[in-house]
């Protein structure tokens, strides 16, 4: 059972700001998690203490039973604009991690390489990591958390920032790993559509106070496993699911406006 | 004869360069719109031309290709300068320098200053008596101007002494144009000349003399007139207009003056004011040796005419004057002549190359020591200098005492003492020594003490609340001050040798060191350090794998302007204090007026700073490929 469990989480910016109210849920082990939502409604903030770069107020949250106080290696991450290290090679990204806890350095280069082959790098290990496009950082950002095998990955809008083209690709290959390892992932968007076909389960956000708005389970993960990506997208189901969705935000977005105004 | 060749040589590569860049234009096929940088880029034929540029105007204003195409003009242009001097009395008498006659302008000044008087005095607070008195003083002093400027009044005997000045002037005008002027001299004349000239060098060859006696035909022509000229013109300054009538009046006036004066009672102050100022008009006018204005046409035609003729007779020397010494010209004083203009302050670069290259020889040097060489130490003095002493101190055990006897068994510890306080024999080794050395060695150990201090304190305060707040007010003290300022007292606690300045440069980079590290240490992204966690990183290792190399450019830059500051403030501390140094050499050189070697020390120093520069350049490239392209 190695559950990610939230409890009552609660987080306050200062005295006003309430990043985060009463969020609780359960994700079961190889499950895959999209969080949605207008921006200030707490997704980051979310992430990071997931990650364990933020303490919550109040409230508790536990991976495998055990509190998250901190960040650690069972909890790989990958952000938004990669965060790769320019002054080392693509290899060396990789295997950061390895180096860090000092594992044997010929089995990390074996793993390395088995890595670059899965993201689709293989012979640009010993390429600086500046003179790769966006799609190929996001890439060995992705090989750079996956190779310490962690039970929970983290995706802060990894996508956020690429072309379409590349996006699609990479949404194959975000199925394809998650397939695979049977890793569970918590992957954040601003996309709606990315929301619906990488999650299993999706979480919509509310912002003021941040909160998860609506729960929905779907099946066009595993659709998006046997089927072309694009097909899914024209889907009935998927586009009733997605027109609620977007109204949901859109309203959000107004109550918003309204309140400010 | 080099420096000629050279010249042109130049002149060639410049117009060269030129013309090369019209082919450069008319064959570029891809033509970059302006503002394009690629247009910046190339343009190797423009720096040769720009450094021939450079060099053709040193050589040109230094006077330099005057001296090599024209070796004896100076020495030519020194006679001329002699006979310019000679006239120059004469000359400012006559409107030829001047707007008017001399005697004209005296009389229009004298005659204003009478005229305001009078009118003052007529306005004063006296009595009746006194004021007449007082404004006839004045009208007798007009009329001594009067006495002097009338035809009538001048003695025969003084117009046949005007006369007889110009005619020695015209014949004087006259023998100078003819081939044979200065007349065969004695031999005892020739062999005393004949000396003189063995002893004299060449043009520069001693500094910045120029060799005084002529050695050319045309020199002496110049010289011989000069010496004539000289004569003359004392004769003319001896003849005074000093007729009966003027005579008299003067005197008269003198005593009436002082009569008036000793009549005056002590109050009456106003009164002798006024007399005060009266009897130095009057002392002037006898004075002033007024001629009528027609008495010295005579003079003044032959004087105008001698001008003429020497400056025929200058013959290309003028053209050489004005366009090969630029900025200035040759100037005489009585025997010997000078440059005045950009040669003196502007060595020639022949000099200076010839200076140079003296002294790099470790031989020479300066004063005792040389600018670039190395000198044999003994490998113990080595380690004495670099390890510390008290690390015999550390080891185990105690030093040895003496035993009853009186002896003393050295032991371990004593044998350590022996080696790190160098006390032993030992094979020499080279070491570099010299001027140009001891300043690089300065800026080196400045520049890495303050980096080594500087980069981890600096990374710690962009790190830490404590560090940031704690160090924060020493640093930002002490910071802004110009490191000059704080040079006379370092050099006073540290002493004027090395260990001062080495402080004192420590102090600047130390400041830009950690301002530039803490700069880099909180400038890293958020995102880095996240992942870095995530990773499963510890403190340690963050530190050093991801804070450490992403500040890597700022620090980089740091020690860049850390070079540059350091080098300008070792060279003014060198200046301030100390025995050895480039700016020890600049000071010393400074003080004898030795051009040369002020320029050879500029040269220097802008070449070590571009070495500095080029090689930080270099190791920028090296490590840092990725700055800007994150």
């Amino acid at each position: 059972m190695s559950d990610l469990v939230s409890k009552n989480l609660n987080m306050l910016f200062g005295d006003t700001v309430h990043a985060l109210k009463d969020v609780s849920f359960t994700l079961k082990k190889g499950e895959l998690l999209t969080v949605l939502g207008p921006s200030g409604c707490g997704k980051t903030t979310l992430l990071n203490i997931i990650a364990g770069f933020l303490n919550p107020t109040s409230g508790t949250i536990s991976l495998d039973e055990k509190e998250i106080n901190g960040p650690g290696v069972e909890r790989g991450m990958v952000f938004q604009q990669g965060a790769l290290f320019e002054w080392l090679t693509v290899s060396q990204n990789v295997d950061f991690g390895l180096r860090m806890r000092k594992e044997n350095p010929q089995k990390s280069k074996k793993l390395v390489d088995e890595w670059l082959e899965i993201v689709g790098l293989q012979g640009f290990g010993d390429t600086p990591t500046y003179q790769l496009s966006g799609g190929m950082q996001q890439r060995v950002a992705l090989a750079r958390c996956l190779i310490n095998n962690p039970d929970l990955i983290l995706m802060d809008e990894p996508l956020g920032a690429l072309d379409a083209l590349t996006r699609e690709k990479m949404q194959s290959l975000v199925l394809k790993i998650w397939k695979e390892t049977g890793k569970t992932i918590v992957l954040i968007t601003h996309s709606v559509e990315e929301a619906l076909l990488l999650g299993e389960r999706l979480f919509v956000m509310a912002p003021r106070p941040g909160r998860i708005h609506k729960e929905y389970t779907l099946p066009f993960a595993s659709m998006g496993l046997q089927k072309d990506l694009r097909s899914i997208k024209n889907n009935k189901k998927f586009v009733t699911t997605r027109e609620e969705i977007l109204t949901m935000i859109w309203d959000m977005e107004e109550e918003i406006m309204g309140k400010e105004n | 004869m080099l420096t000629g060749f050279i010249t042109i040589l130049l002149l060639i590569a410049f117009l060269s360069a030129i013309l090369y860049d019209r082919l450069v234009v008319k064959n570029r096929k891809i033509d970059a719109v302006f503002g394009n940088p690629e247009r910046a880029n190339g343009g190797y034929h423009w720096v040769l031309a720009g450094s021939c540029s450079i060099l053709l105007l040193w050589l040109y204003f230094s006077w330099d290709i005057a001296r090599s195409y024209y070796p004896q003009s100076a020495n030519e242009l020194c006679q001329v300068a002699k006979v310019r001097e000679s006239v120059l009395g004469i000359n400012y008498i006559f409107p030829i320098d001047q707007r008017t006659l001399k005697s004209t302008d005296f009389i229009e000044r004298e005659t204003k200053k009478i005229n305001l008087l009078k009118i003052e005095i007529n306005n004063a607070d006296l009595n009746i008596k006194d004021k007449t008195q007082l404004l006839s003083f004045l009208t007798k002093s007009q009329l001594m101007i009067v006495a002097l400027s009338d035809e009538k009044n001048l003695k025969k005997e003084t117009q046949s002494k005007i006369d007889l000045v110009a005619e020695k002037l015209s014949s004087l005008t006259l023998r100078f144009q003819s081939d044979n002027f200065p007349e065969e001299k004695s031999t005892e004349e020739k062999e005393k000349r004949k000396k003189l000239l063995e002893n004299q060098t060449d043009w520069g060859a001693t500094g910045m003399e120029i060799p005084p006696y002529p050695v050319t035909k045309r020199g002496e022509k110049f010289e011989s007139a000069s010496i004539e000229m000289n004569v003359i013109v004392e004769e003319f300054f001896q003849i005074k207009n000093d007729h009966k009538k003027f005579i008299d009046l003067s005197l008269n006036l003198k005593n009436e003056l002082k009569e008036f004066k000793n009549k005056l009672t002590e109050s009456q102050t106003l009164e002798k004011d006024y007399l005060r100022k009266i009897s130095k008009i009057s002392g002037r006018i006898s004075r002033s040796n007024i001629f009528p204005s027609k008495s010295l046409d005579s003079v003044e035609r032959a004087v105008k005419e001698f001008d003429e003729t020497q400056k025929v007779e200058q013959g290309n020397l003028r053209v050489i004057d004005t366009f090969l010494f630029p900025a200035g010209t040759i100037v005489a004083s009585g025997e010997t002549c000078s440059e005045q203009g950009a040669g003196r302050w502007l060595p020639k670069p022949t000099d200076t190359l010839r200076i140079f290259l003296d002294l790099l020889k470790p031989s020479v040097g300066y004063k005792n020591f040389p600018m670039l060489w190395y000198q044999f130490i003994g490998f113990n003095e080595v380690i004495d200098f670099i390890v510390p002493d008290w690390i015999a101190d550390l080891l185990p055990g105690e030093y040895p005492v003496h035993s009853s006897n009186g002896e003393i068994e050295p032991n371990f510890k004593k044998h350590a003492l022996n080696i790190v306080s160098g006390e032993f024999d030992s094979f020499k080794i080279p070491v570099p020594s010299g001027h140009i050395w001891d300043s690089f060695l300065r800026v080196f150990l400045g520049l890495s003490l303050g980096v080594i201090a500087g980069v981890p304190l600096g990374l710690f305060m962009g790190l830490s609340r404590f560090a940031k707040g704690y160090f924060d007010p020493v640093i930002e003290l002490y910071r802004p001050v110009p490191p000059l300022a704080w040079a006379p007292l370092i050099i006073t606690v540290f002493g004027i040798d090395n260990s001062g300045k080495v402080f004192l440069l420590f102090m600047v980079s130390f400041a830009i060191m950690i301002v530039s590290a803490r700069a880099g240490a909180s400038g890293t992204q958020l995102s880095k350090i996240h992942a870095a966690h995530s990773l499963g990183a510890s403190k340690w290792q963050i530190l050093r794998q991801v804070i450490f190399p992403n500040s890597l450019p700022e620090i980089l830059t740091g020690i860049r302007v850390s070079i540059g500051v350091c080098w300008g403030t070792l060279v003014a501390a060198e200046f301030l204090a100390g025995t050895t140094g480039i700016g020890f050499v600049e000071n010393v050189a400074r003080k004898y007026m030795q051009y040369e070697h002020i320029w050879i020390t500029i040269f220097v120093m802008g070449m070590l700073g571009l070495l500095f520069d080029l090689a930080m350049r270099w190791v920028i490239a090296r490590t840092i490929p990725w700055r800007g392209k994150g």
